[in-house]
Parts: C-alpha cells; structure tokens; sequence
C-alpha cells in the first residue's frame, strides 16, 4: 500500500472536510459550550453521520456497514479534531464498533442497526484510575444465576450519561495488572443498580464517573469469551488510540493553520510578525513535526487494516508522537497568537483543551512511549 | 498472484543467490562502504562481487531506465527491491555523489550523448564524482559564488577556490558551479563538469574533528574545460544545482534511521544493563531512548511516504527540505544517546576494542549533518517560505 490516500480514501476526505467545517465548525462547539449542552454533543448532528455513511466505516457489509478500515476512520477522525467538532465517532463508531466486532451476531443486530443510523451512542468504561492503565482493572463481574453481577468504579467515561449502552472492562478472574481474567460487557443505560456523575472536562464534553453498584447482566452481555476480554479490549484499544491520533493529528492540523494565518495579519515593530525569523523558524519546525505526526498515523492504520503484527508498536508510535506534535502545537499556537491566544473569545485555546483531553484519553504520549520500550525489550 | 508479488518472490531468490554473506552486514563505519571509480581498491572480494553483479542486473541504480544502466524498475518495484535489500540488511552495493546528486540532474537535464556517456559510467561504478559548490566566501549563500570560467569560443578557462570538496583528492570527475556572466547574480552561473586530473586543479585536505579529512579545499588555476561539458543551457546552471541540491537533501536525510536495526534502546541493554524489571537501569536514559525510538520509528514512516510521493508525482517540491531538517536532526540526536550509552566505552580514540573510536568519530561526524548540503536554519527558511508561504523579511 502506498502510503498516501488513494482516490476513494481522497474523497471520503474532501466529503468529511466539507461536511464538518460546514455543520461542525469551532463555532457549533462553541455555541454547545454557551448553551450549557448536557449531552457534550448534538444528536442530531449524529443523525448527519449516520446519513453521511461515516459511522458505517468499521461495520463489515454483511451487516450493512461499508467494510472499510482504520485509514478511512482516520480521514473521517483528522476532519473531527480540525474543526473540533463534538461527536460520538471515536468512542462509538471506531472503538465500540472494533470490540462489537468480536461479539456474536446477536450483539451486532442489536447495536449496529442503530449506530448506522446515527442513533446509538456507545461509551466506553475502561479506565478506573487517573491515568490510562488498561491492565489494572479491578471492577469485578461474579457469576451470578446465567449472568454476572459487576461491582466497581469507573472513570473518564466519555459521553456516558448519554449513551445507550456502556462497554465495559471487568475481571471475571486474575488481578490487578494481570491480562488475563478480562471479560468485556455491553451494559444497558438503564441498568439497575448502576448511577451515573456526569461532569464538564476542560475541553467542554461531557465524560461521567460510574458506579456499578451489583449491576446484574445476563450472558448475552459478554462480548468475545469469558476470561479472554484481553484480545478484545486490545482491538477496541488499537482502534481507540489509531483514532485518536488521527484526530489530534486534525487538532494540530486546525491550531497550526490558525497560527500561520495568524503570523500572515499580525504587525507589530510596523511588520508582519511572520517576518521574524524567530516565528519562522518555530513554525517550520510545527510543520515538519506535524507531517511525521501524520505518516506515523497512516503507517500504523495501514498495519491495521493489513492485520500485520507490526501494528501493535506503530498503533504506540502514532498516539506518541502525535501528542507529543499536537501539544507542541497548541502551546506555539497560544503563545504565537500574543495577549490575544489567552482570550476565551479567540478559538486557539479552544485548541489547547481539546489537545489535554485527547492526549489522555487511552494514554498519554509517556505512557505510549513507554510501551514502545516494553515492546522492544527494554 | 499479482505480478509485484511474483516480482519479489524474483528478487528474494535472486538476492539469495548473489548477495554475499559478507555484504549482509550493517554498514558499522566508513570502511565499509564502496565508492568505487578509477582509482578504487576493493576491500575484499565480496565487495567487488556484490558490486559487479549488481551492475550487471542494473540494481546499483534500479529506477534508471535500461539504456542508461539502470534495471528500468516501476516505482512500486524499486521500493520492493528496497524493502527486500533492507530485510536482509544487504549493503548498498556502491555509494556514489553520481548516483544520488549528479544522476538526477543529468537524467534531468542533460543531452542524450551526455545521459549515454555519463549515466552509464556511474551505474557501472566507473567514475568517482564531487561536488564543487561551496566557496570560502560562499557558503549558505552559496550563489554569490566567484569561481569564473572565461569564455574562449570553444572552451572555458576556469580559475577560483572551492571548499568543503568531499573527497576532492579520490574523486576522478568533479560537477561544479562556475560564474560564467558576472553581471546576472542568478543567471550568471553555469554547470559544468570536468576531470580532476586536468592541469591546474589540485587540493588539500582538510582535517575534521572526528580526525578524518575526507574534505579539500580544491584549487582550480586556469584549468581547460571544452565547452560540452557543461549541463543545462550557458548561465542557467542555478537551476540544474536546485534541482540536484533536493536529491542531496533526500540522500542527507535517511540518516536518522541508523544501521537496520530495530530499536536503539534494545541496543543499550548490553552496556546499561537491566533492573529487576526487565527495564533499563536508567530510568531516565531510558526514557529518552523511548522517545527517541519513537521519533525514529514516526521518522521512517513520513520517509516511506516521502518516498511514494515523490515517486508518484504527489509530493511538494520544497519536501526535500523538512526530509533534510529532520532527519538529520534526528541522526544527531541518535549518536548523542549511543554515546551516553555506552559511556566510557565510547570515548576510546584509538583502541582496537572501539574499532579505533568508530563511535566517538561517527558521532563527531554527524555534525556535520546539519551543516552540509544545506545549514537547519537554511532549511527552515524556505520551509518557512516555500511552504508555509509567510513573508519575507
Ligand atoms: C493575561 C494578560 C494580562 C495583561 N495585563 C496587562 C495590563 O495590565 N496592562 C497592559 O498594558 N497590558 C497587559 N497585557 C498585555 C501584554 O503586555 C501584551 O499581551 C504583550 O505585550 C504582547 O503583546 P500582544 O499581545 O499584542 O502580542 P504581539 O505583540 O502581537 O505578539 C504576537 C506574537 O509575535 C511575537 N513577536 C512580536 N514581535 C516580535 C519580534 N520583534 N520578534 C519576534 N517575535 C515577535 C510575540 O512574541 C508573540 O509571540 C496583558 C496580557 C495578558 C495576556
Ligand atoms: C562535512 C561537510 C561536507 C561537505 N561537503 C561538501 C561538498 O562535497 N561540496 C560542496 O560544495 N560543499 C560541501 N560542504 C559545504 C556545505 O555545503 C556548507 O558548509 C554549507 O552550505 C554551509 O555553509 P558555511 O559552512 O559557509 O556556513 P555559513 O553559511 O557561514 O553559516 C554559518 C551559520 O549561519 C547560519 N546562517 C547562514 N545564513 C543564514 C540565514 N539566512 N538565516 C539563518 N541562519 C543562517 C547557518 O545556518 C550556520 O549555522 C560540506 C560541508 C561539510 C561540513
């Protein structure tokens, strides 16, 4: 595969690029932000997804989706994070859809149907602590009557409180830090015994801390096999961080355009500050970090969709070096931009939060950097 | 299977059978590489045998069409080629100014006789080229150069001083910029192409802080040069040099993705050790060959791409440039952290253990990364320029 778009993957760009900065550019979020907008995001804007064909890009066509892979996720994922446009794409349509993909037929008949329509929306309760540790899951899921029984915590659940179902990590077996003894579940939103704070992050969308307090699921729930959550947690992963790199890809992409546009109006010393070498300078240097960024996100969606082993340390390469590249980004953006970039009315800063927010979600670009080490050996 | 398929299945059986055993080994230091030319003594029989078979199927310059050498490879072949030379970690069979910087541009813009001649003889590894662009005064800004060829109806009298002359005093045939108009400073500079061992040319070393001097300073005292020798149209050879300066900057820049191996923080485990935890016993050093494999890694990629865009017709003309930029940034950064890994080890200068101080030397020379073909800050300049298209000064 070469390593750039080909005339299919071209176009679905330009249709998302024209699509995202005309329904969801900075200002819709913006206004969302304004209106105090419960949901983080508009439903019917997800409706639009649906009719656009997008969140039918990781449903294979034999169950009405358009089979097709990572890269065109990711095309989809660039345009989202330059206009900062709120949706549940990456949690439902990208990472939900990988885990559901290896459940039974009776999960996708339940879910898929909805999500291709734009009217499902997934949340993903992975993380129990502050920081992403994927292995150190201790929710608990006892066997109970032909079901299970959950009890614990979780938290950055992006878009929980509206979603209508949760997929969730629990140790049927094992301990903490160990792989092996994880199941996965598809939880209902209205599940007894499960209850729900909702909060605002920085980046205004809506994440929730989530108690399962005995929640009671039956077999049907358990997405994959018993005990062997692991392999399906970690393409719900590898699908999750591809994803979010291609998206702070677009974040960096948005601030580093607004900069340069920035650098091309502004005069101060009776020139246009894009004269000074020292401006230059940082901002070729944003450039070229930023194409690396995005062929080393390419590079591991490729591996991806080829199902090659060598995916697994791209997929950490990507998330990496693209929150490495997008938060240089933002903070050059900011600081570029003078006294202005700190006011809440310009939207550079708009970009700095969302930045925070997608470098933590699935681990920050130490916690891939360490996993690079891990997976060569030292 | 698709023909590319059957192509490397080819390529795999032809390199097994005519790669020598000697050859799959990572290029540890100047002494392994083979420059050949005139003058050329080969370092063992493999090298020489790697070399001819690989004239004799036109792999020393695969994407070169037949007629001039080249194995007339399609774009999707020549990376197969590549992906398999680099699987078995095959040496390239001959390193050469001509082929990466010279090539190019004669393929570019030479006539057919001069493609014929001259092409040929640098696939076949005949001729050894140099470079003589830069001037004591002329460097970055390198066209306020002064080195002038007088006309004389059918030959030029060429007189002046270049510096910086990779191996000036081993090369056979030197490409240099000489003013020929010095009323035009942009259309005043031709492109011409003359032996070394014409009368009046001569050179001295000069000594670099890794100890070696594979660099002259080349004098050139009215030295003859008939007028066929010269590439491009009289007075427009500024264009023939950007062109080639790009392919240079391409050759610099693969630097950062060292010798083959996958990951330079596994290498560190040998001098480093580990602790209890599988993980480097410095946790900090750690981290930063963590950071660096990862920029390596994300570095390979964008040149994979570079490489597709390029040769497909989609890359941006200035992409040469960041390609330079980074990669030669990231070589250094490289060779900073083999030497802070393999601390005391590295500083040895001379003992037979270091191979002489190959690490100590090898770092020292990639400083000169960022400096030759082309400063950092001058690639930024026209990154800054070219392709963010802000405002001149
Ligand atoms: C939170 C806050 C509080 C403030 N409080 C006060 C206050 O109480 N009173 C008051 O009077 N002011 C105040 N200021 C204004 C502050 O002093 C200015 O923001 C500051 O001087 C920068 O000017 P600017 O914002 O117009 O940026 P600009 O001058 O437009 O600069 C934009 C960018 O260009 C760069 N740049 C500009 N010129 C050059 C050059 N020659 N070479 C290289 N780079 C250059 C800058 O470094 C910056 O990165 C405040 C600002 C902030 C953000
Ligand atoms: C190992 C080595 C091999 C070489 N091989 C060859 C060869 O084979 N043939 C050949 O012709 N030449 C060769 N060169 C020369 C090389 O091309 C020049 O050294 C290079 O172009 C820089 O020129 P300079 O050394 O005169 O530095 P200068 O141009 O004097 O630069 C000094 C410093 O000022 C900075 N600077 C200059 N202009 C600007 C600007 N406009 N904006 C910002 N910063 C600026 C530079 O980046 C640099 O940091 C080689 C050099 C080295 C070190």
């Amino acid at each position: 595969m070469p390593m750039y778009l080909n005339e299919d993957q071209a176009m679905l760009r330009d249709s998302a690029r024209e699509f995202l900065k005309s329904e969801a550019p900075v200002s819709h979020l913006r206004k969302l932000r304004d209106d105090n907008c419960k949901d983080g995001f508009r439903h019917a804007l997800w409706k639009q997804f649906g009719e656009m064909g997008f969140t039918g890009i990781l449903i294979g066509e034999d169950d009405g989706g358009l089979g097709l892979g990572h890269v065109e996720a990711g095309v989809v994922l660039e345009e989202i994070g330059r206009n900062l446009s709120p949706s549940p794409f990456l949690t439902t349509a990208i990472a939900g859809v990988a885990a559901l993909n290896h459940g039974g037929q009776h999960l996708k008949d339940k879910f898929f149907p909805g999500i291709l329509a734009g009217d499902t929306v997934l949340a993903l309760a992975i993380d129990e602590g502050a920081k992403h540790r994927p292995s150190h899951i201790t929710t608990k899921a006892e066997r109970s009557g032909n079901g299970f029984k959950l009890t614990g915590n979780k938290q950055f659940v992006i878009q929980g409180a509206s979603a209508d179902a949760l997929i969730v990590a629990a140790r049927t077996a094992g301990a903490a830090g160990e792989t092996d003894g994880l199941t996965l579940f598809a939880v209902d939103k209205d599940a007894a015994n499960m209850s729900m704070d909702s909060t605002r992050l920085v980046d205004s969308s809506m994440a929730a801390h989530v108690t399962f307090d005995g929640v009671e699921v039956d077999g049907d729930a358990v997405i994959g096999e018993v005990d062997n959550g692991w392999q399906v947690l970690s393409s719900l992963l590898r699908a999750g961080r591809a994803g979010s790199a291609a998206e702070l890809v677009g974040v960096g992409a948005g601030a580093m355009d607004m900069t340069v546009d920035y650098l091309k109006q502004r005069k101060q010393f009776g020139r246009l500050i894009g004269e000074f070498q020292a401006l230059q300078h940082r901002a070729a240097h944003l450039y070229s970090e930023m194409e690396i960024a995005r062929a080393a996100v390419l590079k591991a969606q490729q591996l991806l969709d080829e199902g090659k082993d060598s995916a697994e340390i791209y997929v950490s390469v990507a998330k990496a070096k693209a929150g490495r590249t997008t938060n240089l980004t933002v903070r050059e953006g900011v600081q570029m931009h003078g006294g202005i970039g700190m006011t809440d009315e310009y939207d550079i800063g708009f970009y700095m939060k969302r930045d925070r927010a997608l470098n933590e979600f699935m681990g920050d670009a130490n916690f891939h950097a360490g996993r690079v080490a891990e997976i060569f050996g030292y | 299977m698709s023909d590319l398929d059957q192509f490397r299945l080819d390529v795999r059986e032809w390199l097994e059978a005519n790669c020598p055993a000697e050859m799959r080994e990572p290029v540890r230091g100047e002494d392994d590489v083979c420059w050949s030319g005139r003058n050329w003594t080969f370092k063992n029989e493999a090298q020489k045998q790697w070399l001819e078979r690989c004239v004799a199927k036109g792999y020393t310059v695969p994407d070169w069409p037949t007629a001039y050498g080249g194995a007339g490879l399609s774009a999707g072949e020549a990376k197969i080629l590549r992906q398999e030379m680099a699987r078995i970690n095959a040496r390239p069979p001959l390193s050469s100014f001509g082929i990466w910087m010279l090539g190019p541009a004669l393929l570019q813009f030479g006539t057919e006789e001069q493609k014929v001649h001259y092409l040929g003889q640098i696939a076949r590894g005949e001729i050894r080229w140099c470079q003589g662009y830069s001037e004591p005064g002329s460097g970055s800004d390198l066209v306020s150069l002064q080195t002038f060829g007088e006309d004389k109806g059918d030959h030029w009298v060429v007189n002046g001083q270049k510096i910086w002359t990779s191996y000036a005093d081993k090369c056979d045939w030197i490409f240099c910029l000489v003013r020929t108009d010095k009323t035009n400073k942009y259309q005043g500079i031709s492109f011409l192409l003359f032996d070394m061992e014409t009368p009046g040319v001569t050179t001295k070393p000069i000594k670099l802080i890794s100890g070696n001097s594979p660099f002259c300073e080349t004098f050139f005292d009215n030295v003859v040069v008939p007028k066929e020798q010269i590439v491009g149209e009289l007075n427009r050879g500024w264009d023939v040099a950007k062109y080639l300066l790009g392919h240079e900057r391409e050759m610099i820049s693969g630097g950062g993705l060292g010798d083959g191996a996958p990951s330079l923080g596994a290498q560190m485990l040998g001098s480093i050790g580990a602790n209890g935890l599988g993980q480097l016993d410095d946790g900090l050093l750690r981290a930063e060959l963590a950071q660096f494999d990862v920029d390596a890694l994300a570095f390979k990629a964008m040149a994979e791409r570079f490489t597709d865009e390029m040769k497909s017709g989609k890359g941006h003309p200035a992409q040469p440039n960041m390609m330079k930029y980074a990669g030669t940034e990231l070589n250094k950064r490289r060779h900073e952290l083999v030497m802070a890994g393999n601390g005391s080890d590295a500083l040895e200068w001379e003992s037979e253990a270091s191979k002489g101080g190959a690490k100590a030397r090898n770092w020292l020379r990639t400083k000169a990364n960022s400096i030759e073909g082309g400063t950092s800050e001058v690639m930024l300049n026209v990154i800054a320029k070219r392709i963010l298209d802000l405002p001149g000064a």
